[in-house]
């Protein structure tokens, strides 16, 4: 069936913010359905409030709204664009939940829109678990026993029945929030009382322990015409117990014979034939009994998954893609497979090589969090790998994490054996190392197998790996074949170094006389058996490479890696945003990264793909081989956060040409000595500071610059082990706790200023010209990591002379630092003092923000400026604006308001009890939102409902603030008071509010406890959902007892039942003006584009 | 160990170092144009000679191994890690392995199946059956894709190359080769319907080198099938009185299977309900007097889509054939036995998949919808035979 004639506009909805369990593959798979659904001729209406995506480019949609993912926005939305149709299973659970709404609120059917690519049965009985469970066994499958459950008194029943341990499950929840295994009465009832708060509909699933079971998972699509193909089988390193998205996990299943893979097969098949998956791509997840091969099935998402996107990336078939083909009615054998070019889409990917994906964590970001893997998810990023082996792909994964002390390792002793055997009974994110480390102290595969339940096929390739590495460490000589089977097995130069007491440059240098190097083999779908005509790339220690000889000149693209906290999609999209502009600007885009969430690991986004770790050692070897292939004019290193950054100096060593800005430039930022001296040549103030090796050395700094200090190691991003030390026992025991600490990464000690507000620039610089791209202001004060802090653009409150300091201060250290390209830096205005705190001369986390704020695509700019243009010639170009900048926005520019993401409903510590949400200078947010309006108020309203914290326009607000905002908590209360919203506070602050008018009702504090007739404490009305809004500012630092603890117990009350918190007094005058903004009602929805042409006119206006 | 001979390290041991891996000793694999790949013995030492093909299916080695239709075959397989699941009972498809010679890049040092009763190489070595580890699968299956399946030897006694080659030389080629009495049984047998299962028709199979899966997939379905040998003829099929004849894949070249033609012949004249599978499909397409021709690579793997003619549907096989047959795909046709048309075309390259008598209940695939190994999408045509002969007056219920 051709494409259907009869739409002629879809409404596509994104994913919104990054968060746990959804992240960046959802900006991948909505970019792609995008880009095929305008192909294909339909206007496409974009909604999602995450700016920091490629799907929210201009160019990508017709009209772009970077609104609120919910149904009172979107039915603006469609009131204003009247689309056709909605496509709703390429924004993961948030889009088909939004879909679920639109449908059961009447709205689409008010506005005739048809939902395609899925139906509302279908989703739901997917989702729902007991309508699941009969399906299951309608088609002959298993389902594992089990009750659903409305209340906690159902559940402890349920629980007697099934017997303990029991795994609790809550409906319609993402990445399994709020799931876990309860092995008594107590876990049950911590774990299912907030499973069914989280739950929407309140309903979790009890369920017998599958626990030790072998974990699948098969991708599979269908098409209007029945037609069903599996894309990809994924078989879990890790046995059930650990959620799919933090197991390590391999594709194809490796321990599964022909007939039983047929069996997953054919019941896969039948149950998404039996939901009525109406096209597209789903998901579905299989346990198996590893001694009698019983089957259960566990669960299936009618939607694009986190696991399509790593399907896509492991085969090179294109789930998102075909999946917006098949829902304007194509069916799969009419579409072509865009790899081989001449075959067609109905077909099964087979794989040569082996792919292994493996979870990137956070734990250190939360200290009391417990690190036990579990049925919720937990990790915020990933990495995957390809290899020609398991070992090879297993090795080349562990090391694209880039993280100290979880890859493996043959360096220093490896333990005791039954003490690592016995620690890696419980899975965590180093339980891989620590069974690397037990084969190495000498256990067993059994003993290791009966320790993990980890099939002993994977055991035995891991012994392999150690049995390689004696074998290595044995030999008498490095010579080739020795080298080259340790290279086979994927041992990095480093790790060859360990076994062998060489340096890895010694190591390099050797396998490089011996003229050992990989080669790189294509992602082809077919496993050799059509010839590919797509560039997707991968290394390995095989027999012939396949890299395409070409003359034109080819700029190499180094992405961020995994996403992790502070090093996100933002990143990713810089390095996008570089590989369009270089591309269209004439030269030949090879992209280098192994995320397999992103963007830039699109087959379609650069003109050649190397899905690669980016070491040293592996990129050193893609530039090599793409220098032997053709001319390369050079390396960007500037986009993609530390990660390549950090390659830069040695990469540059090795006689790699990096463009742009120069590593030694680099390192001047870096180096406090020099940097300073930048500042004091231009004149420019800085918070006092200081450097130390060691406490001795920090001590001293610290002494001088006086209390509080901000602390830090050097080379950092998100804030990474950043704290405000208000004393010297404080600062002893941070050098103690981090590990990162050495003589060769010092600890930075910075002035802390108190009362500041501080300011985020993102600049453009050619050497000559600076374009000042935007001015943010942050929202909170000083001290709070700018990545947690929630900023507008423009500022709201600088005045012009202020933006004029701004932008000389960012020239100047652009000029004194020797920039080419991205300038990002930090100010702090105090006393009206701008002092600078820090500059960064690469693409920041909030280029993506600016760039749409402004609509000027900086990330594009910059690269083309490191590539040799001009600030000016991009300016008569048309890239940049012709005049004027970011610094002197248009007086009727919108205002857009950036807020992050947190994500502490994830975590909670070994107690149960959740973790502390009060933000601080470490950097924990996962994602961004962005809301765009025609003034402050509400532009901030719209970034609170986008992140899933409604705020209020009635009903009770909680407020305790600490006694130094006593005094500017007054008015916005007051406000809120006058606005309809019931105070309620505790003792002292409820005394101050009447004092200056305002009615407040005392509630008890929690330490207090209830009272003699029963009255609750604030934590008990949290928890009953009998506030709002919670106001709650901490008291005092770290490790005080009283005052402190009670602000926690009631942070963590609001974070479990998801009632919005604001924690300092300028995030309260914030909320005030946007729940009157949200009370006046003046909240619309306007697209980028309709703002970018207001921008645009205002820019015409001020050139006249 | 170096593993092949690519310019950038000669293969050989170094003195006083142990291998890491317990591995077999050198082994080559020769190709007739002359290329060298260079690897481990796996499995049985010695020489063997065949027509090098890649099987492209990700899971299923034991069976594919065991498809007397790989006979005279050295089987490259694409995905790496070969041997994981072990060998078990269960899952074979004749009484040994009938490829010549097993090309793996991973061989497993270990299995691991709750159902797996050996290993793989235990299993290749008690049977003679002489493998190759060796690195460069890849470039051998793309070898193979740009100039065709081809003569091939792999030995680990040989140590030189051109000795081997030349020995190659000396092979037949698989154009013209008569293979099926070479794999078919010697002796008639019966597979009877599982228990429970009632006998509804009688079925004679003609064994041209015939999967264990086939009868029993038309035992379930309540056939009595009767297996014959590839030598029987039309009048010894015919003197069972059958309710409807099967004939299986097997390997070689249809243009010489007269035998098997005639007796396909004189089945259609008779008037049977028949169904062909594989080279069934080709001896089908011989005796309507179409031609077969040899494909440059072949069709050798678990995922080759097939789209059913009529209902537009696509199904997702198994397929191992290096022969196909040459018939109109865009209309139907005329032939001695009447009309017929294409009832299945191979998506990706357009190839004849099946075949269909328009006025006769007689059908053909070239694919395997017994699928061992592969999808079970296609198994619907067991149904469709059975129903043929559900059609025809008066069954002979046994």
């Amino acid at each position: 069936m051709p494409r259907r004639s009869d739409l002629s506009s879809v409404l596509v909805i994104g994913s919104g913010p990054i968060v746990i369990g959804q992240a960046a593959e959802f900006d991948y798979s909505g970019t792609q359905a995008c880009r095929v659904l305008r192909s294909e001729g339909l206007r496409v209406v974009l909604v999602n409030s995450n700016p920091a995506t490629i799907m929210t480019d201009p160019e990508i949609a017709d009209a772009t709204y970077v609104e609120p993912i919910t149904s009172e926005m979107i039915e603006k939305i469609i009131a204003k664009e009247r689309p056709d149709a909605l496509l709703p299973t390429l924004g993961g659970q948030t889009a088909l939940n939004a879909a679920v709404d639109l449908h059961e609120s009447g709205i689409l059917d008010k506005y005739g829109v048809e939902l395609i690519g899925a139906n509302i049965e279908a989703i739901q009985s997917g989702e729902d678990r007991e309508s699941f469970k009969g399906i299951v066994e309608s088609v002959g499958g298993n389902s594992a026993r089990s009750r659903i459950c409305h209340s906690l008194q159902e559940c402890l029943d349920a629980a007697e029945e099934l017997d303990y341990p029991v795994v609790v499950r809550p409906s319609f929840t993402m990445g399994g929030a709020g799931s876990g295994f309860a092995h008594d009465e107590g876990d049950l009832r911590r774990i299912a009382g907030q499973g069914l708060a989280l739950s929407p509909t309140n309903e979790v699933l009890l369920e017998e322990s599958i626990l030790g079971w072998k974990e699948y998972e098969l991708e599979l699509m269908r098409d209007a015409n029945d037609n069903v193909v599996v894309v990809c089988s994924i078989e879990n390193l890790d046995p059930m117990g650990v959620h799919t998205g933090d197991s390590i996990t391999v594709a194809p299943s490796m321990t599964l014979t022909d007939r039983e893979y047929q069996e997953l097969r054919d019941i896969g098949i039948a149950v998404i034939r039996e939901v009525g998956v109406d096209t597209g791509g789903c998901n579905i997840q299989f346990a198996v009994h590893p001694t009698t091969g019983r089957i259960i099935v566990i669960e299936m998402n009618p939607r694009v998954s986190r696991s399509s996107a790593l399907a896509s990336k492991a085969t090179g078939f294109p789930i998102a893609k075909i999946a917006a083909k098949l829902a304007v009615g194509y069916t799969l054998d009419e579409i072509p497979n865009d790899i081989t070019k001449e075959t067609p889409a109905s077909f099964e990917p087979t794989l040569d090589y082996v792919v292994v994906k493996v979870p990137r964590f956070a734990f250190e970001k939360f200290p009391g969090a417990d690190p036990q893997l579990t049925t919720t998810m937990k990790s915020v990023g990933e990495a995957m790998a390809i290899g020609r082996s398991f070992p090879e792909a297993l090795q080349k994964a562990m090391r694209s994490l880039e993280k100290k002390g979880v890859g493996l390792t043959w360096s220093g002793a490896p333990g005791d054996k039954d003490e690592l055997v016995e620690r890696a009974k419980v899975p965590t994110e180093t339980r891989l190392r620590q069974v690397q480390q037990a084969l190495r102290a000498g256990a067993t595969v059994e003993e290791l197998h009966e320790a993990t339940r980890i099939d002993p096929w994977y055991l035995d390739q891991m012994l392999r790996l150690e049995e390689a590495a004696r074998a290595l460490a044995r030999a008498p000589k490095l010579d080739v074949s020795v080298l080259r089977e340790a290279k086979e097995l994927g041992f990095s130069d480093l790790q060859i170094g360990e076994i062998t007491g060489k340096s890895e440059a010694v190591v390099r240098e050797l396998r490089h006389a011996l003229g050992l190097h990989p080669v790189y083999l294509t992602v082809d779908t077919c496993a050799g058996e059509f010839p590919a005509r797509t560039p997707y790339l991968y290394s390995s220690y095989d027999e012939e490479t396949e890299v395409p000889a070409g003359d034109k000149p080819k700029i190499i693209i180094l992405g961020s890696g995994p996403n992790r906290i502070g090093q996100g999609v933002e990143f990713d999209y810089s390095c996008v945003h570089a590989s369009f502009a270089l591309s269209d600007a004439g030269y030949e885009t090879v992209m280098v990264n192994c995320n397999p969430e992103t963007v830039s690991t699109d087959y379609d986004t650069s003109d050649r793909l190397y899905f690669e770790p980016l070491t040293l050692e592996d990129v050193l070897e893609v530039v090599l081989a793409e220098q032997a292939a053709g001319p390369v004019v050079g390396v960007i290193v500037q986009l993609g956060g530390q990660t390549p950054l950090g390659l830069a100096r040695e990469l540059e060593e090795a006689g790699v040409p990096v463009i742009g800005t120069s590593p030694k430039a680099i390192d001047l930022a870096e180096d406090r000595g020099e940097f300073g001296q930048v500042l004091d040549e231009a004149g420019l103030p800085a918070p006092k500071y200081g450097t130390g090796h060691s406490f001795e050395q920090a001590k001293a700094a610290a002494d001088e610059i006086g209390y509080p200090v901000m602390v830090r190691p050097s080379y950092v991003l998100g804030g990474r082990g950043m704290e405000i030390v208000y004393s010297e026992s404080v600062l002893a025991d941070y050098i103690d706790r981090n590990a990162e600490v050495s003589p060769e990464y010092p600890v930075l000690i910075d002035r802390f200023l108190d009362d500041a507000i501080e300011i985020d620039v993102d600049a453009l610089y050619d050497g000559r010209d600076l374009y000042l791209g935007g001015v943010m202001e942050h929202i909170e004060e000083a001290g709070i990591h700018s990545g947690d802090s929630a900023c507008s653009l423009p500022s709201v409150t600088l005045g012009s002379e202020d933006i004029e300091r701004i932008r000389n201060s960012t020239e100047a250290i652009a000029r004194g630092t020797g920039v080419r390209g991205l300038l990002n830096v930090q100010y702090a205005l105090s006393s009206g003092v701008l002092y600078v705190i820090e500059a960064n001369p690469r693409a920041s986390r909030t280029v993506p923000f600016v760039s749409k704020a402004t609509a000027v695509p900086l990330a594009k700019a910059a690269a083309r400026i490191m590539a040799g243009a001009t600030v000016a010639e991009l300016r008569s170009e048309g890239l940049l604006p012709a005049t004027g900048d970011g610094g002197d926005l248009p007086v009727d520019a919108p205002v857009s308001v950036k807020e992050a993401v947190l994500p502490f409903n994830r975590f909670i510590d070994k107690k149960g009890e959740g973790v502390d949400t009060v933000l601080s200078p470490e950097m924990r947010s996962t994602g961004e939102v962005m809301g765009l309006d025609v003034e402050f108020g509400a532009a901030y309203a719209k970034s609170q409902l986008a992140v899933n914290s409604s705020l209020p326009t009635q009903g009770k607000v909680f407020v305790s603030v600490a006694n130094r905002d006593k005094r500017s908590m007054i008015f916005p209360v007051k406000r809120l008071a006058d606005l309809g919203l019931e105070i309620l506070a505790t003792e002292g602050t409820a005394m101050v509010l009447r004092r200056n008018g305002v009615h407040a009702t005392v509630v008890r504090k929690h330490s207090a406890g209830p009272g003699p007739e029963g009255e609750p404490t604030i934590v008990q009305l949290i928890h009953d959902g009998e506030v709002a809004l919670t106001v709650n500012t901490p008291f005092g630092s770290a490790g005080q007892a009283g005052p402190r603890l009670d602000g926690y117990e009631i942070r963590t009350a609001a974070v479990v039942r998801n009632v919005p918190s604001v924690t300092t007094v300028q995030g309260l005058a914030a909320a005030v003006q946007a729940i009157e903004a949200r009370v006046r009602g003046d909240v619309g929805v306007r697209s980028l584009q309709e703002h970018a042409a207001v921008l645009d006119a205002g820019r015409e206006a001020l050139e006249v | 160990m170096n593993t092949t001979q690519n310019g950038r390290g000669l293969p050989g041991r170094q003195e006083g170092a142990e291998v890491s891996e317990e591995k077999g000793g050198p082994a080559i694999l020769v190709l007739e144009d002359g290329r060298v790949f260079h690897g481990h013995s796996y499995g049985a030492t010695g020489e063997t000679f065949g027509e090098a093909v890649f099987n492209t299916g990700m899971t299923g080695y034991q069976e594919t191994f065991t498809d007397p239709s790989y006979h005279r075959q050295i089987v490259v397989m694409t995905a790496p890690h070969i041997g994981n699941t072990g060998v078990n009972d269960e899952d074979t498809e004749s009484e040994r392995i009938w490829a010549a010679g097993c090309v793996v890049r991973e061989p497993a040092r270990a299995f691991s199946n709750w159902r797996a009763e050996r290993s793989l190489e235990e299993e290749m070595r008690s049977q003679g059956v002489v493998g190759i580890a060796l690195k460069g699968t890849r470039a051998l299956t793309r070898h193979l894709r740009d100039r065709g399946a081809m003569r091939a030897a792999v030995s680990t006694v040989e140590t030189d190359p051109q000795k081997l080659l030349a020995r190659i030389l000396e092979q037949p080629t698989m154009a013209g080769s008569d293979l099926t009495s070479e794999v078919s049984t010697d002796r008639a047998y019966e597979v009877a319907p599982p228990e429970g299962v009632q006998a509804r028709f009688h079925v004679v199979a003609l064994d041209l080198g015939i999967k264990a899966m086939t009868p029993h997939r038309l035992a379930e379905r309540g056939c009595r099938v009767t297996v014959l040998p590839a030598s029987s003829t039309a009048e010894d099929v015919l003197a069972l009185d059958p309710d409807g004849v099967f004939f299986s894949n097997g390997p070689g070249d249809p243009a010489t299977a007269d035998g098997p033609v005639a007796t396909m012949r004189g089945v259609l004249e008779a008037g049977k309900p028949l169904f062909g599978i594989c080279f069934g499909n080709q001896i089908l397409g011989r005796a309507l007097g179409l031609d077969t021709y040899k494909l440059t690579f072949g069709h050798h793997g678990i995922n080759q889509p097939v789209r059913d003619t009529r209902s537009g549907r696509v199904a997702i096989t198994g397929q191992n054939h290096g022969f196909a047959v040459d018939a109109p795909i865009d209309r139907p046709f005329d032939t001695d036995h009447g009309r017929a048309e294409v009832s299945y075309i191979g998506l990706n390259d357009q190839v004849v998949e099946g075949l269909r008598l328009l006025d006769r209940p007689v059908i053909s695939v070239q694919f395997h919808p017994e699928a061992a190994a592969g999808p079970h999408d296609a198994a619907a045509l067991f149904d469709e035979f059975v129903d043929l002969m559900s059609a025809q007056p008066a069954p002979a219920a046994r």
